[in-house]
């Protein structure tokens, strides 16, 4: 026996061969395993499932803690489009309540990729969202026979009272537009998101945090049960909650007698800029805008006259009219252009070079206080005249314009005031430029008299309105107006816990203060009068070729005011008709928690005294 | 006189191989592991029960090693006596298999023994060793001489053929490592040369034959495989005919031609170049054809017969391709090439199990943690396609451990089948070896998306008793061959 040794040297070959192959798999396996992350994710794509679940939405509540808006356990239905075959589909939509032709139209919609941008035929997609528990029943027992049908527990908002639809908005599912301005990537199609009101502005604090559970799902999809026995879960964190400044009963009251006219009342409470009641009309039931029914009732109020969507008290932009007039006593004050001692003639009115603005019959001279009580367009002229063509003061008209744009400016008039809600409009306050442009420079005071008394190019929303009743019984600050008094477990923003001072120093409003309590005791708002409560008030009378707006402003009680109020009636006539008094209700309201048997006649009164609108606004 | 110091006394035991032993222990122990990783039911945790697969694998284990031991108690005389009936018993048991065997995906392999199944083709590799290694041990038997070559290839082609009609194609691949025995007892290089030169030239023909050479009308993979076909003939040339000394014109004329052609299609006439490289090889073979004539050489021929085999096996590869193997198979080759993307059908298991093991990242998700393999997302997991769940959940490192186990294994067998005094043991040591590296070898990578999926075990790691046993069989007969040996030459 001897050793082979004439191949000897092929041992070589065949070792070099396995250590070869061994290197190459350790190559393929460190690229594989290392150096790569793909097959890492691809295998949690594999094998986890991850459920989301929805964290409850913050609750609303009034400033007395009573509950505005709360949710209830809702049913989305979804869909994976990869399963759902050889359904029953007559049967179906008999359990579900839709058409056949309804079936056919939501699939198609779902699986069109510009309106669900984020479809997949792998995952569940919403097929039907916020159906109340009531009408998923019959549904939830045949869900069986359904392939590819899922439903996800949701829950759907609640309104305790049927008002405030504007302050309050409502939520909806989140549109393709909403998914690409996701910034924080939250949301998923199907999702609900706050689309009107507080709803939509306070979005981030109300909705809270989703939170994810990772089940694990084999390879048939079913599942295996929870990946680590919940270890990486993540529960939800529910939103926070609201409380909002409004007293709920004053918005009713509000809402009540705005019934069947077009306008708004807005109540501020002066020392904190809290809103206590916004009222718009016409208005809607906001329970008409939750689960199913939200994108019909959307449509319908989108098309309804008086277009009820427009939330007036800060979208509508109306000559102030008179409500305007301590506007330019405090500034005519403030710039020594007049004193209280100073009197201007009112012969039925301002007449000058051939100029004239009328007015009602008092006595003739008149001075500040007096004027403001009887609301004299005359003195209110001969202040802005004055101020306008004094040129040891100002080199310019335009110098003088601007000036008395830069008060008005201070006062919050001009620009959005920035209160809490979305869709705030700034009203008008003209500058020099814009008049240079209308008159190609050739103007003066008396080209632009009516801005004195609130008419001409002047506009403001009723929310300006009223932050002046506010900023007067501050004598000299507002903060701006908001909504929302408390966030739980946060500050409200310090935009809103910040005076803003108006360029009129406080000893000048007290001559107004004196004139608009004036106008109470015997002036133009006499019906605001109350026997116990110390109001101080002014009315406007807004020209509007011949369907005149009446509006009014005003506080209570003159020292320590607690609320100021501003109301505006489209098409009302005189202030006196109904600012007036609705302004007095409100005041009454508020400031003794409820209306004396006399009020509430008078309440109901103004419910049914309902006005006919001829034109569209 | 001392028992001890007699060598013909002295047990087996002493003188047994006790590193390839401790390896082998290692390698079962981290294989019961895997299967425990698995074969782990959710539902149904407990791993040591008799009803659940690792239990039985437990319990299989422990029959191995007693099995283990009885053979290296053994007198080492046995096998060589018995080499022979064994192996004639084997065909008998392997003819008859199909007609005795249950379907089991479509294999007819399984025999039912009571409660428990067994594949003769695991045992078969075993007595075909022996018998290989009794042929090849005969006095005067040299694998230059055709005659011997030839009873040497019956003896491995027989059961192969047997296997196949079972339909356990798997199986009867492996077969093909005892070439490599051949290869190491003195078949020239150039039959395993061919063999893989084969495989490449199907590989690159497949694989690139349908994006053409810029410029051309040709194929790449025409193109590269007519260009290997030319610089393999040279180089046989060049290794069994080293007198020729046209070599360097042949090669540099040829480059030349082929540059010229290219650039003629490139900027005058596009047109198929492969006429070009194939007009070289022919003419190149037909020369080598002439010389042999002239100067009565038969070397010149084998080498021009290499070239025209190349050729024809190259053009007849696209036809079998297309209209040999049944779709399932072409679906099979071509995704094996990334020639398609087929994630749901053929490609999936590969696809499953790269993903398995690349979320194994460098050091795994721990044992039992492995959420590919414990959801059943890889197929086949606890058999096939174990080295998932060793991926899975030990790592990178583990697997590189696992490897180096295996690597560990084969190099010690080469050590201890060139120590042995008798080409009994050493063919039967190579048989042994060259079977796990082809296991080893084909399976892993499958596993890694390397190698076609064929449906072999990996050595100790694959659940199931068949195979367990097959090997420790081969093994363990080596280990009592090469202590039988090493006591007669202290």
């Amino acid at each position: 026996m001897t050793r082979d040794t004439q191949f000897g040297n092929r041992k070589y070959v065949i070792g070099g061969a396995a250590i070869a192959i061994i290197i190459v798999y350790l190559i393929r396996l460190f690229s594989l395993q290392v150096m790569s992350d793909d097959y890492k994710k691809n295998a949690d794509s594999n094998a986890f499932l991850k459920k989301i679940q929805y964290p409850s939405r913050g609750l609303i509540m009034d400033r007395k803690g009573k509950l505005l808006v709360y949710n209830e356990p809702a049913y989305n239905i979804m869909v994976i489009m990869n399963e759902q075959q050889g359904i029953d589909t007559l049967d179906f939509c008999r359990s579900m309540g839709i058409t056949r032709e309804f079936y056919i139209k939501r699939m198609a919609e779902i699986k069109d990729r510009k309106k669900n941008p984020g479809y997949s035929r792998y995952t569940p997609q919403l097929f039907l969202g916020q159906i109340p528990a009531e009408e998923f029943s019959v549904f939830r027992e045949k869900l069986f026979r359904f392939k590819g049908f899922s439903v996800e527990n949701r829950s759907i908002r609640h309104y305790a009272y049927g008002v405030g639809a504007h302050v309050l908005g409502d939520v909806g599912e989140v549109s393709p537009n909403d998914l690409e301005n996701d910034e924080d990537d939250f949301y998923n199609s199907g999702d609900d998101i706050g689309k009107l009101g507080i709803e939509r502005s306070y979005e981030k604090q109300l909705r809270g945090e989703k939170g994810m559970q990772i089940l694990l799902r084999d390879v048939h999809g079913r599942i295996q049960g929870r990946y680590q026995d919940g270890a990486y879960d993540q529960a939800p964190v529910p939103g926070r909650n609201l409380t909002l400044g409004i007293d709920i009963d004053l918005q009713a009251l509000a809402e009540r007698m705005l019934e069947g006219k077009r306008g708004a009342i807005v109540a501020i409470e002066p020392g904190t800029g809290e809103i206590l009641c916004m009222a718009s009309s016409p208005t809607y039931d906001p329970r008409s805008m939750v689960g199913r029914e939200r994108g019909k009732s959307h449509k319908r109020l989108t098309n309804e006259a008086g277009k009820p969507l427009l939330n007036r008290a800060i979208m509508g932009q109306y000559p102030p009219g008179s409500t305007f007039k301590p506007t330019q006593a405090l500034l005519g004050l403030q710039e020594g252009i007049i004193t209280p001692a100073v009197m201007f003639p009112c012969y039925h009115g301002f007449s000058y070079k051939g100029l004239h603005v009328g007015c009602h019959g008092h006595s003739t001279p008149i001075a500040l206080v007096p004027a403001l009580a009887t609301s004299c367009n005359s003195y209110f002229c001969w202040n802005l005249y004055r101020m306008f063509s004094n040129r040891t003061k100002y080199t310019s008209v335009q110098e003088a314009m601007t000036r008395w744009k830069d008060y008005l400016v201070s006062m919050g008039y001009g620009y959005r005031l920035g209160i809490d809600l979305p869709g705030e409009r700034r009203g008008m306050i003209p500058n020099a430029d814009y008049y240079d442009k209308a008159y190609n420079k050739r103007w003066n005071g008396l080209t632009v008299i009516s801005i004195s008394i609130g008419q001409g190019e002047v506009t403001a929303t009723p929310l300006q309105i009223a932050n002046l009743a506010a900023t007067i019984a501050n004598r000299g600050y507002y903060y701006i107006p908001h909504v929302v008094r408390e966030v739980q477990g946060a500050q409200i923003d310090t935009t809103y816990r910040r005076r803003h001072y108006t360029m009129v120093s406080p000893s000048n409003y007290n001559y107004v203060v004196a004139g608009m309590r004036q106008a109470v005791l015997n002036g133009t708002c006499r019906g605001a009068n109350l026997p116990d409560i110390e109001v101080c008030g002014k009315t406007g009378t807004a020209e509007n070729r011949g369907h005149d707006h009446s509006a009014f402003m005003g506080f209570a009680p003159m020292d320590h005011p607690r609320i100021a109020v501003a109301v505006y009636v489209e098409e009302g006539g005189f202030g006196a008709e109904f600012g007036v008094p609705l302004g007095a209700l409100i005041i009454e309201q508020y400031l003794h928690g409820k209306l004396s048997p006399a009020s509430e006649e008078k309440a109901t009164k103004f419910q049914t005294r309902h006005i006919r609108y001829e034109r569209e606004s | 006189m001392n028992a001890n110091l007699d060598p013909r006394k002295r047990s087996s035991f002493a003188t047994v191989d006790w590193l390839t032993i401790m390896l082998y222990l290692l390698l079962i122990t981290c294989g019961w592991f895997s299967v425990c990783g698995a074969s782990y039911d959710m539902e149904h945790p407990d791993i040591l029960s008799w009803d659940s697969r690792t239990g039985k694998q437990l319990a299989w284990m422990g029959c191995s090693v007693t099995l283990g031991f009885v053979l290296l108690m053994l007198e080492d005389k046995v096998y060589d006596t018995l080499a022979y009936f064994v192996y004639l018993v084997m065909l008998v048991v392997l003819a008859l298999t199909p007609f005795l065997a249950t379907d089991i995906k479509g294999s007819y392999s399984w025999i039912r023994l009571g409660s428990i199944s067994l594949q003769p083709a695991e045992f078969a590799k075993c007595a075909t060793a022996l018998a290989l290694a009794k042929t090849m041990n005969q006095y005067g038997f040299t694998l230059q001489n055709w005659k011997d070559f030839a009873r040497a290839g019956i003896i491995i082609i027989l059961p192969m053929t047997l296997i196949i009609l079972q339909r356990e194609t798997g199986s009867a691949l492996v077969f093909l490592a005892f070439f490599l025995v051949l290869y190491r007892e003195g078949m020239p290089g150039c039959f395993l040369f061919s063999g893989i030169a084969a495989v490449i030239y199907f590989v690159i023909g497949v694989r690139f034959s349908i994006e053409t050479l810029p410029g051309t009308l040709t194929p790449i993979g025409e193109f590269s495989v007519l260009l290997l076909i030319f610089i393999f003939t040279l180089g046989m040339l060049h290794t069994y005919v080293p007198k020729f000394r046209a070599l360097w014109k042949w090669l540099i004329s040829g480059f030349v031609l082929i540059m010229a052609a290219l650039a003629f299609s490139t900027y005058l006439i596009p047109f198929d170049i492969a006429w070009v490289t194939l007009g070289i090889c022919i003419v190149l073979a037909s020369y080598l054809a002439y010389r042999s004539l002239r100067e009565r050489s038969i070397k010149y021929l084998y080498v021009a017969l290499f070239s025209v085999g190349s050729l024809s096996l190259f053009y007849s590869s696209d036809y079998v391709l297309n209209n040999v193997l049944k779709p399932h198979q072409q679906t099979r080759i071509r995704v094996l090439l990334g020639m398609e993307e087929d994630i749901t059908g053929a490609g999936y298991n590969v696809n499953q199990s790269k993903i398995a093991i690349g979320s194994g990242g460098l050091e795994g998700k721990g044992f039992l943690n492995g959420t590919q393999t414990k959801l059943k997302y890889v197929p086949e997991q606890d058999t096939d396609f174990i080295f998932c769940t060793v991926g899975e959940e030990e790592g990178f490192l583990g697997s590189a451990v696992v490897l180096g186990l295996f690597l560990g294994l084969i190099l010690r067998l080469i050590h201890l089948a060139e120590r042995q005094t008798t080409t009994f043991g050493r063919v039967y040591g190579y048989s042994v070896l060259s079977i796990f590296l082809f296991h080893v070898f084909i399976n892993i990578g499958m596993v890694l998306g390397l190698t076609p999926v064929i449906g072999i075990p990996l050595p100790f790691f694959s659940y199931g008793g068949s195979s367990l046993w097959g090997f420790t069989l081969l093994l363990f007969i080596f280990l009592r061959i090469d202590a039988g040996n090493k006591r007669t030459t202290n």
